[in-house]
């Protein structure tokens, strides 16, 4: 067969003006692939910046809060399945942790394979059954599941009841180090949730990831393709439970102690938001969207009273305008260069 | 065992009770889905609404209510339902009717950032404190059947009941309730058949956000108190009731709430009064997972 | 050795109408068969049977020998069977490549693991899947750009994009839903020319069609369906000198739009 050439390459000439100037520049700053390199030095640097307790604790709980997000991220953003519900997985994880932990008077990462174990049960627990429902039933069960998780943690003994756990040991000593000092807790957090958004993102991009974009976008043509679209979406709840049993982890041994006030609808709701504004299935947006969520408050302590009505309303106004979130997905990549067209081409050919 | 036999007419009747509220507020979420498949997430948010409302004319007018009794409250109700009516019907407005048509995502998030904003916004302006409820309802009880009954109970649901009549009367009777149950089986159809959809839609709206105005004032002078989270948990449980009954199917709303009621006050009298809230949405799940028709959802869903 | 697809008795009926009345038919390997019918004879439907997006009331389905009567889509489709639908389902906000992609699917070559720790077997494999989407595209004559969402895309280009994601899936049975409908003169020869190539590559291609005149030149065997029941299964010329086709198409403008019943998403509506 024949190719032609000449219609290919006048295509891939950028139809329409170029964006210029600000617009241009900002969109190159933040599709540049090196982004999250520089995010990360940004995160490394920051104490040497400001290393009051205080701010340590502030970006500490922040990096926490992107890995939640990255997380529900491969749930909401990636699969298209609305969880409402998804602070329970950080719940699971953190008493998951923290019980083993204090029961057995071992480091907190060293409870990391319970805490995996746990939150995959979690995830089929939660999943199996109401992954079948249509999205909208979806999304309340999830509510109903959070709930449950929160009222089962308010009284069984085993999670201390109310007042929950405490006095929960260290992460991890070893040679005179320290874990639990703020500042090396800080980077080590910082290390992981980084190592976590990395992982998440490439399985967006990956054979899974594609499937969970399959089954967003249109589950009967994805299951037309062969592809098991309740097994997918188990996966994707899955990958999204062991994302959160993670922060739930690294949220027990930074506090040293929990309770069931921490893992309310709201928690959810925030996670939800800092996804949602971010960009759905766009990582890089959803960290932005993390750090917005998490840090604004800080920075506006005077609109205390107003900050989740602020966000409510939000909500709302970047669905009606712009429902794919500030940032979506680009939704593009590289067309062949003329040398892998001339390639394919002559290798048509010899097949003919 | 003999003790909790003896306790069966009493849970029973708190179940009924309870059950009543859940059904009100059930209605609206159950009509608004029947309409147009969106979860309202937002609905029991304007059922908290309701109760501040009232919480805020019955603080006004102050003590002459002691001397009107209980029919200032069913003016105050009115009041407030006329209010939450209005509210619930420029939420449709501004949130949802712009994405008439948009993915099922996209509204869902809108109903959970419209929920917030009407909790968040009645925090930031009543504080976030829970206020007590200027009246209360508490008078005599009669023993029947050995279930203490009082007799604002026997009020408030004969309210309850009254409303529900007088909707369910409405959608059989009248062509407004033709025209909604017409946009539930076709929306296209119907905008092509002449009928005035957004209308209708917002009159949906209207009657169902005005249940749950009422429901919140009868809540908050029944229980005495108010907060901004109020509405959270009951819209939970009002959506189960509503998947109990068959979600969009107007009289297994009322079913649902009186049953869910039923099963949650038996529950809670078995497993513990603590796991209450856990046992309803326990049920929510198996039903929709065993059962999402509900019991009396046959109608909708013959669709293939 | 048996046929590809194996159709026995087919039916399914919605609240009493049956849709699909007692159907039959079989397709062989190298074979372009025709599914043919006034408006609402129920091609669409039957098609949503063999591939499992409705369950047939009765009758059976067999691919290669095997009954695979009321499984679940995916299941089907990794038993062989590869679609494309009537009003074209396509992932919008995804690249053209990542929708051929789409039909590789079950050609695995990495797991989860690979992908978080790009390892040799994933760069391979992905760079598999990208060779493999471009060798598709072009197989279909598909001149776009390739990176680009599909949303972006012409319909005629949409249509090749569908087209080539049933292709990458390499399967031994095809089921097109009205290729031809909206396509011009000149790419409807294209396509009569494609067909027969998809032919060649030895995969049974069942289509649903309107263009008589497509139809007619195209295929080997074909199915005449009208309310629901099969009226004749022959070759061209004998469909065309059969009475009840002729009757049921008496008066009948061919190209009138099909009004078959979408697929009604299985179980989500």
């Amino acid at each position: 067969m024949t190719i032609d050439n000449s219609t290919e390459s006048i295509h891939t000439v950028e139809g329409g003006g170029k964006k210029r100037g600000a617009a241009a520049w900002i969109s190159s700053v933040f599709e540049n692939k090196y982004i999250g390199l520089v995010a990360l030095a940004i995160a490394l640097l920051m104490p040497f910046l400001i290393a009051t307790p205080y701010a340590i604790n502030i970006m500490t709980t922040a990096a926490i809060f992107v890995v939640l997000a990255a997380g529900l991220n491969i749930v909401v953003g990636y699969c298209g399945l609305l969880d409402l519900g998804y602070i329970a997985f950080l719940a699971v994880g953190a008493y998951t942790a923290g019980i083993i932990a204090k029961a057995f008077e071992l480091p907190v990462l060293f409870t990391l394979p319970a805490v995996v174990i746990m939150c995959i049960l979690a995830g089929l627990i939660i999943g199996a059954p109401t992954l079948r429902l249509r999205s909208d039933y979806l999304a309340i069960v999830t509510l109903g599941f959070g709930e449950i998780t929160r009222i089962t943690a308010n009284n069984l003994t085993i999670t201390g009841g109310p007042s929950g756990i405490y006095n929960i040991p260290g992460f991890l000593s070893i040679g005179g180090i320290d874990f639990q000092n703020p500042i090396i807790f800080y980077y080590l957090t910082v290390l992981i949730v980084a190592g976590l958004v990395l992982a998440a993102a490439r399985l967006g991009k990956s054979r899974l990831g594609r499937a969970w974009k399959f089954v967003k976008e249109d589950e009967d043509a994805a299951e037309a393709m062969g592809i098991h679209t309740y097994k997918v979406k188990l996966l994707a709840y899955i990958f999204g439970a062991v994302w959160g049993g993670f922060g739930g982890m690294l949220f027990a041994s930074h506090l040293t102690a929990i309770s069931p006030m921490s893992f309310v609808f709201l928690q959810s709701a925030l996670v939800l938001m800092a996804v949602v504004l971010g960009g759905m299935g766009n990582m890089k947006g959803v960290v932005l969207g993390a750090l917005a969520i998490s840090l604004l408050p800080e920075l506006l302590r005077d609109f205390a009273a107003y900050r989740y009505l602020l966000f409510g309303l939000l909500l709302v106004v970047v669905m009606v305008f712009r429902p794919q979130g500030l940032w979506p997905p680009r939704g593009a990549e590289a067309e062949r260069t003329k040398a892998q067209r001339e390639a394919a081409a002559f290798a048509n050919g010899l097949k003919k | 065992m003999a003790q909790f036999i003896s306790d069966i007419p009493q849970v029973f009747w708190d179940g009924l009770f309870v059950g009543s509220f859940y059904a009100l507020i059930a209605l609206g979420y159950s009509m608004v889905y029947g309409i147009i498949k969106l979860l309202n997430f937002a609905h029991g948010d304007i059922y908290m609404v309701g109760a501040f409302i009232g919480y805020t004319i019955l603080t006004a007018i102050g003590g002459t209510f002691h001397m009107l009794g209980l029919f200032a409250l069913i003016i105050v109700m009115m009041i407030s339902m006329l209010i939450t009516g209005v509210i619930g019907v420029v939420v449709e407005k501004l949130a949802y009717q712009p994405l008439r048509g948009a993915p099922r995502l996209a509204v869902l998030i809108t109903a959970v950032g419209a929920s917030f904003a009407l909790e968040y916004g009645v925090a930031a302006i009543a504080s976030p404190n829970p206020r007590g409820f200027p009246v209360r309802l508490d008078g005599d009880f009669v023993l029947v059947l050995g279930a203490r009954v009082t007799i604002p109970q026997i009020i408030l649901m004969l309210i309850a009941g009254a409303l529900m009549i007088a909707l369910d009367t409405y959608i059989r009777r009248t062509s407004t309730g033709r025209a909604m149950r017409a946009i539930s089986l076709d929306m296209k159809g119907s905008l092509l058949m002449g009928v005035k959809v957004n209308a209708v839609i917002s009159r949906t709206f209207f009657i169902g956000s005005a249940l749950a105005g009422a429901a919140g004032v009868m809540a908050g002078a029944y229980y005495g108190k108010i907060d901004f989270l109020m509405g959270f948990i009951i819209g939970l449980k009002a959506f189960t009731a509503a998947v109990i009954g068959g979600i969009g199917n107007i009289r297994g709303a009322m079913l649902g709430g009186l049953v869910l009621g039923l099963v949650e006050s038996f529950g809670s009298e078995l497993v513990g009064g603590q796991w209450r809230d856990a046992f309803a949405f326990a049920v929510l799940i198996l039903f929709l997972t065993l059962r999402p028709t509900g019991i009396l959802g046959e109608r909708v869903t013959e669709r293939v | 050795m048996s046929a590809v697809l194996e159709v026995k008795d087919l039916e399914i009926s919605f609240g009493g109408v049956k849709a699909v009345d007692g159907l039959s038919f079989s397709a062989n390997a190298k074979e372009i068969i025709a599914v043919i019918g006034p408006n609402g004879a129920g091609k669409t439907s039957a098609f949503n049977c063999i591939t499992g997006f409705y369950k047939p009331t009765g009758g059976s389905v067999k691919l290669n020998g095997a009954d695979v009567t009321g499984q679940r889509p995916a299941d089907i489709a990794h038993a062989g069977v590869s679609r494309t639908f009537q009003n074209l389902r396509l992932f919008h906000d995804m690249t053209v490549l990542d929708n051929v992609r789409a039909g590789m699917h079950l050609y695995g070559g990495q797991n989860f693991f690979d992908a978080i720790f790009h390892t040799p077997r994933f760069k391979h494999s992905e760079a598999h899947y990208t060779e493999e989407a471009h060798y598709w595209l072009d197989f279909v004559g598909y001149r776009g750009r390739r990176g680009v969402p599909i949303r972006n895309l012409s319909y005629g280009q949409q249509k090749q994009v569908e087209i080539s994601r049933a292709l990458a899936r390499k399967s031994d049975l095809l089921l097109l839903d009205e290729p031809a409908a909206g396509l011009n003169h000149s790419e409807k020869q294209s396509l009569l020319e494609l067909v027969r190539r998809i032919r060649d590559l030895g995969t049974a291609v069942v289509l649903i069609e309107h263009d008589m005149g497509l139809v007619m030149e195209v295929s080997e065997r074909i199915v005449v369906m009208n309310f629901g029941r099969e009226i004749a299964d022959g070759t061209p010329a004998e469909v065309k000198a059969n009475p009840a086709v002729i009757e049921a198409y008496l008066g009948r403008d061919d190209d009138a739009d099909d009004q078959d019943q979408e697929v009604a998403a299985h179980g989500d509506a």
